[in-house]
């Protein structure tokens, strides 16, 4: 029985159970992952990080959100109201909502029920994920415009024109994973990888689309709708207590949900790692649930490091990294993909598939070699123009005499 | 438009399941409410909400009647790109402008309405013969080899040419608005390594480390107070030329150190 016939014969109770189970996992994740970007963050600046609250400070973001909650909640005067409101609550809703297509383990018994620990299972789940993240990014655009201040409105214009550019990177991304396992549903994709992991056969779709997802999350390097150096606070500037923590909830969430749907495209989901497939078949159904977590969390380290190297790009940088570099590369990639993909389908033999492959490599070098020597030409030159400038002197200024005395006498 | 083509269908087919009419009378009564309040506030921001309200609820009405590619697709593309490419606009724009009822154009109202009355008959006549003594086939015939694998078929296949077509047209729409958007810069933009390099090469290198900021060394240290430099003296460059234009600069004299000129006397 496939996965989706599974998930289509649980009981109404299962399909509460399973929802709850999300929630508590997704909320439970996003108390662990604050503490654990904390103490990995500090870490990596020779610092100690949270150490107080319970055991290894590890109750730390429980009592950050209970300080949170009873804070004063303050709505600003030019704040349009209802969707100043609304907000944080559709942030905080939709993230929860991309989990529910996301396998988190195989073949499972529940109280004498076999099922698979996904709440459900749609042909074209990942879309779906894709949809709720678009609409979960309404939460910060509004967020920013109901604020009626100056710094929130320009990280909500950041955020909207991100999701724009980024989305479209994300979505050909995808494709190329459609392309090879035949199918959009999560479940389907899980299963096509049973041999090799889509990470490693489509590794420039992978790369690409940790890069916007990234992007997508709102996450170092790409913070830049938060950009605490720029815009104080972002979108969320003007928001206190609860409502501050739903959005903080969101960010975490969708860190957690981006790469669950990572694993699930390009890890091979549920799956063990190559070699250690015995695992699956000696220890039943729920130890895939070890493996799901740790490439989910090898994701999060990801993000963590992310943050704990790189300085945010700049906002031209950004829009010109997606739309000339990001789109173009990706839409190439899919054009070999879908080449490759026909061959084998219509039974090219493989001396054909490696010469086409090589010959793509070969452009590839060809063009790379031209970008480098236009680039040192470009050096050459304007290491030329600098030549023609004469060289200043230093500037110094006349001082007085009296401010002079007046300096040393503060000296002695 | 869309509300009645579905409700229509469901009296066609005539097998509504319970769940699907209990989402309908929820759902429906609240679409029609926000498409009429998306004409009627006051605010632009607001209007767009709403109608992304009723983008969604469009999505959910088409996944609950089998077509979940179509309602996937409409809140990917519509909600989620399009919608958000008019709030970028309207923020851009501002955020308490209001429309402003003068016709630029003339007859630009009659034209509307002509265009709007022409439209509405075509989609209406169209409808109709598409669905009129045309018994519906129903969806699970349709979607017999699933939904997405069915509309492909449909699509690379009969509909290709009109397809084809429409992707056409879309790109000449886009190329379009490149074009009539486009302006041919008159000199290039100054880059970081530009701006860099007339720094320290110019002729002389007081501003190599930038400009000096505001309020340095003098008695008040506020924005529109010029910084004093070694001499005592004032210098203008460390206030932004923006306050300047505006006319917020307030007099340096009174923050400029008097000592000095006291003591040489």
């Amino acid at each position: 029985m496939s996965t989706a016939e599974l998930i289509g014969a649980d009981p109404g109770w299962m399909i509460i159970l399973k929802g709850v189970l999300i929630f508590v996992i997704c909320v439970v994740a996003t108390l662990l992952s604050i503490w654990a970007e904390r103490r990995i963050v500090a870490r990596m600046q020779v610092r100690v990080g949270p150490n107080r609250a319970g055991k290894f400070g590890l109750l730390q973001s429980l009592a950050d959100g209970v300080k949170l909650a009873l804070k004063e909640d303050l709505i600003p005067k030019a704040a349009d109201k209802i969707v100043f409101v609304i907000a944080p609550i559709i942030s905080a809703t939709t993230c929860f909502m991309a989990f529910a297509v996301i396998p988190m383990t195989g073949k499972v018994r529940i109280l004498g029920h076999t099922t698979a620990m996904q709440l459900t299972d749609l042909p074209v789940g990942v879309l779906y994920v894709l949809a709720i993240a678009s609409v979960g990014v309404y939460g910060i655009v509004l967020a920013g415009w109901s604020s009626g201040s100056t710094y929130p409105l320009l990280g909500g214009l950041r955020s909207s024109a991100q999701v724009i550019s980024y989305e479209v990177a994300m979505g050909l991304s995808l494709v190329a994973v459609f392309i090879y396992s035949g199918s959009m549903s999560t479940s389907a994709i899980v299963d096509a990888q049973n041999k090799w992991w889509f990470g490693v056969v489509l590794f420039p779709s992978f790369i690409i689309y940790v890069i916007s997802m990234v992007g997508e999350t709102n996450r170092a390097p790409f913070d830049l709708a938060e950009a605490e150096g720029e815009l104080v606070g972002g979108f969320h500037t003007e928001y206190s207590s609860l409502k501050f923590a739903l959005f903080f909830l969101a960010e975490y969430v969708n860190m957690v949900s981006v790469s669950a749907l990572a694993t699930t495209l390009f890890l091979g989901g549920y799956h063990a790692l190559p070699g250690l497939g015995f695992t699956e078949t000696w220890l039943g159904g729920w130890f895939t649930l070890v493996w799901f977590f740790a490439k989910v969390i090898l994701f999060f380290f990801l993000f963590v490091w992310l943050r704990g190297t790189l300085p945010r790009l700049r906002y031209d940088q950004f829009m010109q990294f997606g739309w000339k570099v990001l789109i173009p590369v990706s839409l190439l990639w899919i054009m070999v993909v879908s080449t490759l993909r026909v061959m084998a389908q219509q039974g090219a033999s493989r001396t054909v598939i490696i010469a086409f492959t090589f010959g793509i490599l070969l452009l590839i070098f060809a063009a790379a070699s031209l970008f480098e020597r236009s680039k040192e030409r470009i050096k050459k030159e304007s290491a030329q123009s600098l030549k023609a400038f004469p060289t200043p002197s230093f500037p110094v200024p006349s001082l007085t005499a009296s401010l002079t005395n007046g300096t040393e006498e503060i000296h002695d | 438009m869309h509300n009645l083509f579905a409700f229509s269908t469901q009296l066609h087919v005539g097998s509504t399941a319970t769940p699907e009419a209990v989402q309908f009378w929820i759902l429906a009564p609240l679409a029609v409410a926000a498409a009429l309040g998306m004409l009627l506030v006051k605010k632009a921001v607001h209007s767009a909400l709403l109608l992304a309200w009723v983008m969604i609820t469009l999505a959910i009405f088409y996944i609950a009647q089998g077509a979940l590619f179509l309602g996937i697709v409409q809140v990917v593309v519509y909600t989620g790109a399009v919608m958000m490419l008019f709030l970028f606009i309207l923020m851009l724009v501002g955020v308490d402008s209001s429309d402003s009822l003068i016709e630029n154009i003339k007859g630009q109202r009659a034209t509307a309405i002509t265009a709007a009355v022409g439209i509405g008959g075509l989609l209406i006549s169209l409808i109709g013969r598409a669905t009129l003594n045309h018994p519906a086939t129903g969806v699970e015939s349709i979607n017999a080899n699933g939904n997405v694998q069915g509309l492909a078929k449909e699509l690379f296949t009969k509909y290709v040419w009109a397809f084809e077509v429409v992707s056409a047209l879309l790109i000449t729409a886009a190329l379009g608005a490149m074009v009539l958007a486009h302006s041919q810069k008159i000199k290039s933009r100054t880059s970081q390594r530009d701006l860099s390099i007339s720094r320290f090469r110019g002729e002389s290198l007081a501003t190599a480390a930038g400009l000096p900021g505001s309020g340095i060394f003098a008695l008040h240290n506020a924005v529109d107070a010029p910084a004093l430099g070694p001499d005592g003296l004032p210098v203008q460059a460390s206030v932004s030329k923006v306050l300047e234009a505006r006319g917020d600069m307030i007099a340096s004299a009174p923050f400029e150190r008097t000592d000095i000129q006291e003591e040489e006397k």
